[in-house]
């Protein structure tokens, strides 16, 4: 046993020796879930946990859009109360940004994949990572009590002094917000452990597949900025609880530095959400396209880039909140400078398109429609970023606009892609691949029919948050009420896909689209220590070292 | 049966894999196949210990990054308010003790070197010296605690409380009845009841293991009531006898080189007045309004140096003051948590020169708690 | 099994030799009590320091005072000194990140400093709404 014994290099061309055998059925009962240590597992927990908030979010979302049918100019005849309008829009952001889309990729699909694609057991701390799951889920629990107490009508911004003199539960929203913060960072802590300690023989960091490199910038940021919400949030609630008065005018506290605490995390945390989506894209890219990722390194180097030049421009959210001068010009030079390292992307990744074998699967068209959203998103935030427009467009529904494209045209619909790409690694079943085409399409017709009036809405000075509007407004916002509802339809249809396929779904082959990178090499649902046999390192993106085998409908490695 | 460590690149290659061919023969067996290769103190998915180690240690100094950054807020809140009204920081410091703050200082100090020397102790296996080092650790956090109650009650008591809560400095002012510190002292107490009860309990049954225990928890509880007599001492022998005749309101700065906080702060507040005025900076009101936080109201004319002793200023000040050394205070119980775990850990005998990580990840965060410390004393305590 | 690992021990406890194949590092005693009565002698003298008046040099001495310390704290007492260069990298990027952090935050304030308005009868901030505020008065 002392021996190193000399690690299997042959393929395994067969399938598993226990194809039954997998993480799934590995142990049963509520238990050996509730208390797994299990990455997968706890990934997967999370995807649940992830989808019920998108869930609740979106029931928020639809309630706007129903509210805003009309331009309720008589508050009294109005669906919605003021009151109880500026509770929704609060929740829905809120729950939105810290409960479904800073854990969506990196918690569920990145606690899933991150190990295997590594290439090791499991992440550094398995008890860490559970922790910060059961953090998860008592942030969700404060929010839950947010909910059903009397709401929060703040905005998800929590800008003081409204938010110390508001009379809503912010105490319980502020400290459900500081618990997520710290399930966010010990998640971030640990996968940064895990990429740098964990790595097998052979995997160099040039060999790591590209969504490793989006996680771990992202985790970069996650442990950097995180904690300064966490102490934002904190001091907050002290302002309501003891008045400390730090933010608060009426005690010559200074309510623009609020802002400032609140946005040294809160641009960071944008790019906590666009980074693994990135991630996903790039690897999404180069599978489906079955061509080698174009400027490697480059992807590589940007995300890092991003990472650390998005601590660079939080001031261009407070342009008109009464900032200096000097400081707004500064801000402002500097947010042009972080488009540059996300345009390198994009170009990568239609270089990485051009001349590829491309397959016009699920997961590549909501791929295909990421880039196109996410495009328009990052060059209107450079309009909002511009000293001058900005003065205009702050706080209108242009603003709206751009964050619901980079957001959910991006992030979101680079998870869905995410989901349908690994979907048949994480459950072993196949989904119907024309209906998941069809709800890419209907996703991302409702959503310009949603967003791209709101653009219009916005430079003709549609402010956000309004419960009301004046007449002018109003065939625009019906255009985005309509599209909202298909957009509805279209993440139903997604997630009916997707739920079909879990019943009656084919099984999975080990490696359906073709994928070089290892997750593909273990069977589908990996076995619980992920590999049965130990996984040859090689390069994540040649797909010249895969080929495919028609009668088990997968792919293999090619023997050498 | 053990791994041999000649490293090859620094680690095993596949080591791990040497076992799943068992594990693929016998699915059903879980994790149970896990402990023929790996001593129970190696979790089963780290290769060799040396990795586990290197892999605690990154995470904690990530952690450590993360403490760093959320207590840089509320400095960043020091700066920017000293920044804007020097004089109110000049005015409130002389209300805290900087004797108690050096000694405070020094506990801290102390107890970091037996933490870095139990960490010593654990990589040479003393078990001995690891359990005293460690519990004089926990002992030095409580002494820190009950000197620290005794300023927190001390000012409590007089007013000096938080934003909102701030009451203004007069002479003369009667004492609040409540006595904080007794409040403060009935956790510590029950707990040390609790320790002295499990002590005599260890001696009993004359366990080894439970003595090395409960030892160091009964004499660190004994600690805070030290460190609460000698902030007693040194907050003023005449502290008690004044309370009761309500004479003077603050004791603080008596005893050293300092005068009479109020008096120097009405000094400082004839240069300081003049220059709010002219930096044009100060909300301060001096007529009432439906603000009155910081108003200075008719009757409080008379208040030495008003322009500074309100709640939107020197309030502000104590907000801060709270803050910071408040969630420094949590941090030290948090420490003396972990530091009992590791004490029962170490009583156990479970650590040697390739596990110590626990003591030596706990001894990182402790030295940060020091290290915050050790600015929080001058910034705070020593503003001339 | 374990203690066929105590060998690493006490070949390096007297110095701070490397090369050796275990990574367990013991610190010697005489350098912990060193560095001790360094910090406590720091102590010392920035409390000594603090009786003076010395204007604006005060603070810049105080705090070189502690970063002395935090680094003696750092460098031998978390053995920053013989650690992996990544925890250092770690450490002092938090420390660029909190100067950025502070840096901007201070100098937007120190730059709109003189636009906070004076007001010492409280009637504008009586008037004023806050201006963040579009979310509009409920309740
Ligand atoms: C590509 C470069 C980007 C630039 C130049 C940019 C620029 C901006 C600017 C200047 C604003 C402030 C507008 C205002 O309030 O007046 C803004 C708002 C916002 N951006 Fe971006 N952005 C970019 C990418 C992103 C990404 C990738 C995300 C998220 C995934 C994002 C999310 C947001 C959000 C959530 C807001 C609104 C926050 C609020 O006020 O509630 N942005 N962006
Ligand atoms: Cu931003």
């Amino acid at each position: 046993m002392s021996a190193v014994t000399s690690p299997m290099t042959t393929t395994v061309a067969s399938p598993d020796k226990s194809p039954e055998h997998h993480y799934l059925n590995h142990s049963s009962g509520f238990l050996s879930w509730a208390l797994t240590l299990d990455h997968k597992r706890i990934g997967m927990m999370y995807l649940a946990g992830i989808l019920f908030s998108f869930f609740l979010g979106g029931v928020f979302a639809l309630a706007i859009r129903i509210h805003l049918w009309n331009p309720n100019l008589d508050p009294e005849a109005a669906w919605l109360s003021n009151a109880t309008y500026n509770r929704v829009f609060t929740l829905h952001g809120a729950i939105m940004v810290f409960l479904f889309i800073i854990p969506s990729v990196p918690a569920a699909l990145g606690n899933f994949l991150l190990p295997i694609m590594l290439g090791t057991k499991d992440v550094a701390f398995p008890r860490l990572n559970l922790g910060s799951f059961y953090l998860w889920v008592t942030g969700l629990l404060f929010f839950t009590y947010t909910l059903f107490s009397s709401g929060i009508d703040t905005g998800w911004t929590f800008y003081t002094p409204y938010s110390i003199e508001s009379k809503s539960a912010v105490e319980a929203a502020t400290l459900g917000v500081f618990i997520l913060g710290f399930s966010s960072i010990f998640t971030g802590l640990n996968f940064i452990v895990t990429i740098n300690t964990m790595r097998p023989p052979g995997m160099t960091w040039f060999k790591m597949p590209l969504f490793l490199w989006a996680v771990y910038a992202t985790s970069i940021i996650q442990v950097l900025a995180t904690p300064v919400l966490g102490i934002t949030v904190l001091l907050l609630a002290l302002e309501r609880f003891i008045g400390i008065g730090i933010f608060d005018p009426a005690l010559n506290g200074d309510p623009v530095t609020f802002q400032h605490f609140f946005w040294f995390y809160s641009h960071p945390a944008v790019y906590i959400m666009i980074l693994p989506a990135m991630g996903i894209i790039s690897e999404l890219m180069s599978v489906h396209s079955h061509k080698g990722i174009f400027g490697y390194r480059m992807i590589a180097y940007s995300s890092i880039a991003i990472a650390l030049f998005g601590f660079l421009v939080w001031g261009h959210h407070m342009f008109t909140s009464g900032m200096a001068d000097v400081t707004t010009i500064v801000f402002s030079a500097l947010t042009f400078t972080v488009s540059i390292p996300s345009a390198i992307k994009v170009f990568n990744w239609l270089g990485t398109m051009y001349q590829g074998t491309v397959a016009l699967n699920t997961p590549m068209i909501y791929a295909l429609a990421f880039i196109f959203l996410f495009t328009i998103g990052g060059l209107t935030g450079l309009f909002l970023g511009a000293l001058s427009t900005d003065m205009h467009l702050h706080d209108t529904y242009f603003v709206v606009a751009h964050f619901h494209y980079v957001m959910m045209g991006g992030t979101l619909v680079a998870f869905l892609g995410g989901l349908f790409h690994w979907w048949p690694k994480m459950t072993g079943k196949m989904f119907n691949d024309t209906a998941g085409i069809l709800s890419a399409a209907i996703v991302f017709v409702g959503f310009n029919l949603t967003f791209l009036p709101q653009f219009v809405l916005g430079t003709r000075g549609m402010p956000r948050r309004y419960a009301s509007y004046v007449r002018e407004f109003q065939q625009l916002h019906q255009l985005s009420t309509i599209g909202a509802m298909t957009l509805g339809l279209g993440l139903l249809v997604a997630g009916l896909v997707l739920l079909h396929s879990l019943f009656y779904g084919k099984k999975a082959p080990m490696n359906p689209w073709g994928g070089a990178t290892l997750e593909w090499e273990c069977s589908s649902p990996p076995p619980h220590d992920n590999f049965s046999s130990p996984p040859t390192v090689g390069d994540p993106y040649d797909f010249t070292s895969v080929e495919y085998d028609g009668k088990t409908g997968s792919y293999f490695k090619k023997k050498k | 049966m053990k791994i041999e460590s000649p490293r090859q690149q620094g680690r095993h290659p596949f080591p791990k894999f040497q076992k799943t061919m068992t594990e693929v023969a016998a699915p059903a067996d879980g994790h149970g196949h896990d402990h023929h290769d790996h001593p129970s103190w190696l979790a089963h998915h780290f290769d060799d210990a040396e990795q586990q180690y290197d892999s605690g240690k990154l995470g904690m100094w990530l952690f450590l990054v993360t403490e760093v950054l959320f207590f840089s807020g509320m400095f960043c809140a020091y700066v920017l308010y000293r920044n804007r009204n020097p004089e109110v920081f000049e005015f409130c410091s002389a209300f805290l003790n900087e004797k108690l703050g050096a000694i405070n200082t020094g506990v801290l100090l102390f107890s970091s070197l037996t933490m870095a020397w139990a960490v010593r102790a654990s990589q040479l296996k003393q078990t001995k010296i690891l359990v005293g080092m460690l519990g004089a650790t926990l002992g030095c956090a409580a002494m820190f605690l009950g000197v620290k109650s005794v300023e927190y009650s001390h000012k409590w008591g007089i007013g000096l409380l938080p934003g909102r809560y701030y009451v203004a400095q007069v002479e003369n002012a009667p004492h609040a009845e409540t006595n904080y510190l007794q409040m403060l002292c009935v956790i510590p107490a029950i707990l040390s009841a609790v320790f002295l009860l499990y002590y005599v309990y260890s001696l009993v049954i004359a366990s080894k293991f439970h003595q090395r225990v409960a030892g160091p928890l009964l004499v660190s509880g004994l600690c805070f009531f030290a460190g609460v007599g000698l902030g007693n001492i040194l907050e003023g022998g005449e502290h008690h006898d004044e309370h009761g005749a309500g004479s003077h309101a603050h004791d603080d700065a008596h005893g050293h080189a300092h005068a009479d906080p109020l008096v120097q702060g009405v000094a400082t507040a004839e240069k300081a007045t003049v220059e709010t005025a002219d930096e044009g900076i100060s909300f301060v009101k001096t007529s009432g309004g439906p603000v009155n936080d910081v108003a200075v109201t008719k009757e409080e004319e008379g208040i030495p140096n008003s322009k500074v002793n309100n709640q939107g200023m020197a309030g502000l000040f104590f907000s801060i003051y709270y803050c910071m050394t408040g969630v420094h205070a949590v941090h030290i119980i948090g420490g003396m948590l972990v530091i009992t775990w590791l004490i029962v850990k170490a009583s156990r005998e479970e650590f040697h020169s390739e596990y110590f990580g626990p003591v030596d990840n706990v001894g990182l965060y402790w030295h940060l708690v020091d290290f915050i410390w050790i600015y929080l004393f001058p910034l705070l305590y020593l503003i001339t | 099994m374990a203690d066929t690992h105590s060998h690493t021990a006490d070949a390096h406890s007297g110095d701070h030799g490397h090369g050796h194949s275990g990574f367990s590092h013991p610190m010697p005693i005489w350098m912990l009590l060193t560095v001790f009565f360094a910090l406590l002698g720091l102590t010392f003298l920035t409390v000594f320091q603090a009786q003076f008046d010395l204007g604006n040099m005060e603070i810049v001495l105080s705090l070189l005072i502690a970063t002395i310390k935090a680094g003696l704290v750092i460098a031998f007492f978390m053995h920053l000194l013989w650690d992996k260069p990544l925890n250092a990298i770690a450490i002092l990027s938090s420390l660029i990140f909190v100067s950025l952090f502070l840096g901007f935050t201070l100098m937007d304030a120190q730059g709109y400093n003189e636009r906070l308005i004076m007001d010492p009868n409280g009637d504008l901030l009586e008037r004023s709404q806050p201006k963040g505020s579009l979310v509009k008065k409920s309740e």
